[in-house]
């Protein structure tokens, strides 16, 4: 390999790496202060990308120079810094007390929206921006021709280091950020009105996404999918260098950049595979990444959010559980259309309840569930159309594989916990979609693979619907069983005290790490499962849409039942089905739903129909 | 005859030596007082002997069986059992729940799927309870209880591995005066009677002058002296440094409330 | 006392389910330093916490310069005139003394003389030398002065100051000593929390003893230095 093209190599990975850093610097610093892990920090860098193909080709009618590109580079940046203030003052302010799952699920729900909202502004297409005057041309560098733009790019990042640097150390402002970062108690005790400097964070924050997005123009168009593909790298990027360190997010946007642009030589298609690796080796020695800091134990006593006593069902819960059971086995007396659905209902439940067992019972907030779900589905329907396997073994292999990828991936999960562990969640099933997405010649990419049907028994819907039943059934009941058994009362109680459990000889991390396993493997047979309903698979059943339709589920269900999950599942997928259709705005809807779910019903139906019978007739 | 004997532990943060070879020893059914100014080193080297903190220099021994560095939930299988300063109990469970699940712990059963852990060890955890007298409240959520009345439960669940040795941090931290004499005087008489040796940091004076069979005063991470109530108080090494610590002068244990 | 700057009546508060205060009483003149005496664990810290608002006060009524604050956010309290200063320091080791010092800024009332950095640095010659060390890097004594100072460029009316003289070698005690005099000759009220006799004799006018969460001594510190009586009640082993 010649010198020129591994320094090409070299700067393009420095390319890449500066604009990481611009986008997880604004990220790092609003959690930082406020605490909140910042989904919609994605969809800043999409705004910004969105206004910066609109302002600038407006700009540059007037006058094709640098200056009025940059200028309208910049206005996008500070647009996007007022929507950050508006988020602001409308959500997070309402949310800064609710526990980590509530606060990560709402500003989801805001992804959605802006999702939603961009497509009406801008509509379906992918917009190319204009190319920057004066940075159109390419530069050789030692006989290699490498684009004028990505060099431009490389001094970006460290003069965004730079300057924030003179903002941190140079202003009372900055001061204050570092203050807050540190201690935010003391610094309120001082006279610190800690709404303003979290309105001004978070303009400073958002700004800084959208000045990433807007740089993004010359080189990507921009398009609906730039908030996700984003913010998975920013939270890698964020989670190496130590939540809340600039320097450090610094230092772990240039080792990913060049790791990535030299890691292409190596493995050329799953490059995300050695990120991985350099995270869990990261983690592994330091917990709180390079630069991090531990957080300081909360060591108060709350009431966790979650199942609390598990109890027997009462007359009423039975009731409703034969009704439940009837209606779903008669379904076939209805219509195809109704089966389908039906089939559906069932295993998301299992999905759902499966997720639950970690969230509700063992206080583990998994934002990348639907990974085992996914790969579960992947297990089996890549051994009944590559190996030509028939559905039975396929059925079996589905909670073993995802089984096996909870084993693989809770071995480093269940060492952290809170934030720390939601976001390892959600970057390792982010990379298990990279992986299905990228290697193209096993799981056909993007496009998936047809031609997973049921062995010709269970080929009918009706009968496939009934086979359905009786496993996830099973599955569901057996999981309540376990919630009920001593294994489920030790996850709940390192939960409520982790502390506690280790003094009367527990092992909490084993333990979590078996219920991590357990859950991933009930989530594999899920994912199996609906691989045959629908006869195919392809990345979406394993990415964080799925995961969130997953919490969204258990989260209408209320995560304090054992099987609330389930009535959650029925409600949520039945609404989905019945409103896709109808709507072009589904994610509007949803997004909407689940902030106002969080703020005003966080116990949701299981909890609604408990506080019904608790009322006096 | 000595159930746990402490040599040298040692312990640095950065550049503070907070416990500088710290040496001691207490008997089966004795009960050992740790005293000592704010910042002493009393809750590192109790954080040492509990397994939650790794010792950088010394040894613990538990009844002639070396132990140094076993993290917690190793040594309460080895008979250590531990009450914190903030009373730490599983919220969620009810006040039976907690002690069955402590008695789960014990019998090495927590990773069975399919029993009912409702039912197990109903009848033990309800003696426990019967014990600390707690068993009138043994259907309520813990959370429900008065905090004195909580840390009575977490007793009850330490003692579930039935301990040889119980260590207190702070253990009448927290709570109301009156609740206070009670406790100690319920875990002293469990102590005497089942010979168990407890280990407890306190700074209320009353607590430990009642109850203590003898006393470590520590200071700057060093034990300046050591022996039974009568011979603390009146070591004047005892008053010169503690009090030249603490400004005060050391006087007899009288309680004579004056009200200005 | 004609001229109360801060009243508080069956002050409650406590740590989740631990109580430690069972209805705390005490007043702090104008231009008065008091002491808040007891042993350990006595609930010091607490009562100060809970005046400024760190922790909710579970019951009682707090009242600074003639304003109820009990409930109120501690940066309301503090931008009252109301400073504090805590035990454990907590000063932002990552800045240097002048952000530190900058963080505390807050524009003094008017009629009154502002704090600048010149003036603390005046007050306490230690820090001129290194303001622009980052004060992590400082000794303790160091850093007790620097939290004092952060405190005062708020322009306080009255502060909270708790166990000032904790783990200082003796020769920084007395400059804490001297310190908090200058203070109180500046016209600040303290109440200083103290389990060192010696120190708050040097420095209190008055003495109230906690303990176990409720105050049951208070007098002059000149009885209570003469009356032993007492102190073998409240303050020793
Ligand atoms: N985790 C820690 N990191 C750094 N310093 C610590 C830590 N724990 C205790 N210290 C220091 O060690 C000394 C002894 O503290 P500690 O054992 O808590 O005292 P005590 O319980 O007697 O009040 C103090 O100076 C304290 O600041
Ligand atoms: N953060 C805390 N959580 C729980 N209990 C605490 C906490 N801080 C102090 N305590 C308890 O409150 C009581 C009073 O403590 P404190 O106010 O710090 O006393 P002092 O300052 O007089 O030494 C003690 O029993 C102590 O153990
Ligand atoms: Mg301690
Ligand atoms: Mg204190």
């Amino acid at each position: 390999m010649e010198w020129s093209f591994l320094l090409v190599q070299a700067l393009s990975g420095l390319a890449s790496a500066s604009s990481l850093f611009v986008i997880a610097s604004g990220l790092t610093i609003v959690f930082g202060v406020t605490r909140i892990v910042n989904f919609a920090h994605g969809s800043f860098y999409m705004l910004g990308a969105y206004l910066a193909v609109t302002i600038v080709p407006w700009l540059l009618e007037f006058d094709r120079s640098p200056t009025l590109f940059f200028v309208g580079v910049l206005a996008s940046a500070l647009v996007v810094g007022l929507l950050g203030v508006a988020m602001e003052m409308l959500l997070l302010r309402r949310i800064y007390r609710v526990p980590e799952l509530f606060q990560l699920l709402a500003t989801f729900g805001v992804v959605l929206i802006v999702q939603d909202l961009v497509q009406l502004a801008w509509g379906p297409m992918d917009i190319p921006g204009p190319r920057a005057p004066g940075l159109r041309h390419g530069v050789t560098i030692l006989d290699q021709r490498f684009p004028a733009y990505e060099l431009f790019l490389i001094v970006v990042g460290p003069a965004v280091l730079a300057l924030l640097w003179l903002l941190m150390h140079r202003t009372r402002f900055g001061v204050l950020i570092r203050a807050a970062t540190q201690d935010r108690e003391m610094v309120g005790a001082l006279g610190v009105n800690q709404a303003m400097l979290f309105t001004g964070t978070l303009f400073l924050g958002a700004a800084l996404a959208g000045l990433g997005g807007a740089l993004q123009i010359p080189r990507i168009s921009a398009n609906a999918h730039m908030d996700l593909s984003v913010i998975t790298e920013a939270f890698v990027v964020t989670v190496i260098g130590g939540m809340g360190s600039v320097p450090g997010a610094f230092i772990a946007a240039l080792l990913i950049g060049l790791l990535q642009a030299f890691g292409v030589l190596i493995f050329p298609k799953i490059t995300l595979v050695l990120v991985f690796l350099l995270m869990a080796a990261v983690l592994v020695v330091k917990p709180w990444g390079l630069l991090g800091r531990p957080e300081a134990a909360a060591g108060r006593a709350v009431l966790p959010e979650g199942i609390l006593d598990p109890g027997r069902m009462d007359w009423a819960g039975k009731v409703l559980a034969v009704v439940a059971l009837a209606v779903m086995l008669a379904l076939p007396l209805i219509d195809a259309y109704a089966v389908k659905v039906g089939t559906e209902v069932l295993i998301f439940a299992l999905a759902a309840v499966s997720l639950n067992f970690l969230v509700g019972n063992g206080g583990i907030v998994s934002f990348g569930h639907a990974a085992y779900f996914g790969l579960g589905a992947y297990g089996a329907g890549l051994l009944v159309v590559k190996a030509g396997l028939p559905m039975e073994p396929a059925l079996i292999a589905a909670p073993i594989a995802g089984g096996l990828a909870a084993a693989l991936f809770g071995f480093f999960v269940v060492r952290l916990s809170g934030i720390y562990l939601a976001m390892l969640t959600m970057a390792f099933a982010q990379i298990a979609y990279a992986v299905v997405f990228q290697w193209v010649e096993v799981t056909g990419g993007d496009n998936g693979l047809v031609g997973v049907w049921p062995s010709h028994w269970a080929a009918s819907r009706e009968v496939y619907h009934y086979l359905t039943a009786v496993l996830t059934l099973a599955a569901i009941v057996f999981l309540r069983r376990v919630i009920h058994a001593p294994f489920g009362a030790t996850l709940r109680a390192a939960r409520d005290s982790a502390q506690r459990a280790d003094a009367i000889g527990i092992d909490v991390r084993m333990h979590r790490w078996l219920g991590f396993t357990l859950a991933g493997a009930a989530a594999g047979l899920a994912g199996g499962l609906y691989a045959f309903s629908k006869g195919s698979i392809d990345p979406t059943l394993l990415g964080i849409p799925m995961s969130v339709d997953f919490l969204s589920m258990i989260l209408l269900g209320g995560i304090q039942s054992v099987l609330g999950p389930v009535a959650g599942a029925a409600a949520f997928h039945s609404l989905k089905d019945f409103f896709l259709p109808l709507t072009d705005h589904w994610r509007l809807l949803l997004g909407l739903s689940i902030i106002a779910m969080v703020l005003v019903f966080p116990r949701g139906l299981a909890g609604a129909f408990a506080s019904l019978r608790r009322r006096p007739a | 005859m000595t159930l746990l004997a402490v040599e040298g532990l040692t312990k640095r943060f950065g550049g503070v030596l907070a416990a500088k070879s710290v040496s001691f020893a207490l008997d089966e059914g004795e009960m050992l007082a740790i005293i000592g100014p704010n910042g002493a080193g009393k809750s590192t080297t109790f954080n040492m002997v509990g397994g939650q903190l790794r010792p950088d220099g010394g040894s613990v021994m538990l009844a002639g069986k070396d132990v140094t560095g076993l993290p917690s939930r190793a040594l309460c299988r080895m008979g250590v059992g531990r009450t914190f300063q903030v009373a730490q109990t599983f919220l969620s469970f009810s006040v039976l729940g907690n002690v069955q699940m402590a008695l789960l712990a014990h019998h090495g059963q927590t990773r069975q799927l399919l029993s009912d852990a409702a039912v197990m060890h109903r009848d033990a955890a309800l003696a426990l309870l019967d014990r600390v007298g707690m068993a009138a409240q043994a259907g309520r959520p813990i959370g429900e209880l008065a905090y004195g009345d909580v840390k009575r439960v977490e007793l009850a669940i330490a003692l579930a591995a039935a301990p040889r040795l119980l260590l207190m941090d702070e253990p009448t931290a927290g709570m109301a005066p009156s609740e206070r004499t009670a406790l100690m005087a319920l875990v002293a008489g469990i102590a005497r009677a089942e010979r168990i040796g407890v280990l407890f940091t306190e700074h209320d004076m009353d607590a430990v002058f009642a109850h203590a069979d003898r006393i470590l005063v520590l200071v700057r991470g060093e034990i300046i002296a050591r022996g039974s109530p009568e011979e603390v108080r009146a070591d004047p090494e005892v008053q010169r440094v503690y009090l030249g610590h603490s400004g005060t002068r050391a006087a007899g244990r009288a309680r004579r409330p004056v009200h200005g | 006392m004609v001229d109360t700057v801060l009243d508080v009546t069956g002050l409650r508060a406590g740590y989740g389910p631990a109580e430690v205060l069972f209805g705390v009483d005490l007043t702090l003149a104008r231009g008065e330093v008091a002491a808040l005496m007891g042993r350990n664990g006595a609930g010091k810290s607490t009562t100060l916490k809970a005046i400024m608002g760190l922790l909710t006060p579970r019951a009682g009524t707090v009242r600074f310069a003639g304003q109820e604050i009990a409930g109120m956010a501690p940066y309301r309290i503090a931008r009252l005139g109301l400073g504090y200063v805590p035990e454990e320091r907590r000063i932002f080791t990552d800045l240097t003394v002048m952000e530190n010092l900058a963080v505390g800024r807050r524009a003094a009332p008017p009629g009154r003389e502002a704090w600048t950095p010149e003036r603390l640095f005046a007050f306490f010659p230690n820090l001129a030398e290194m303001r622009h060390r980052r004060a992590g890097a400082m000794s303790g004594g160091e850093q007790q002065m620097l939290t004092i100072a952060r405190t005062l460029m708020g322009n306080p009316e009255a502060v909270l100051l708790d166990e000032p003289s904790e783990g200082l070698a003796p020769v920084i005690v007395e400059q804490m000593a001297d310190a908090v005099l200058r203070m109180k000759d500046e016209g600040l009220a303290v109440l200083v929390s103290e389990q060192n006799l010696d120190f708050a004799a040097a420095v209190a006018d008055r003495a109230l003893i906690l303990e176990k969460g409720t105050v049951r001594w208070q007098g002059d510190i000149a009885t209570l230095e003469a009356d032993e009586d007492i102190r073998r009640a409240y303050l020793t082993v």
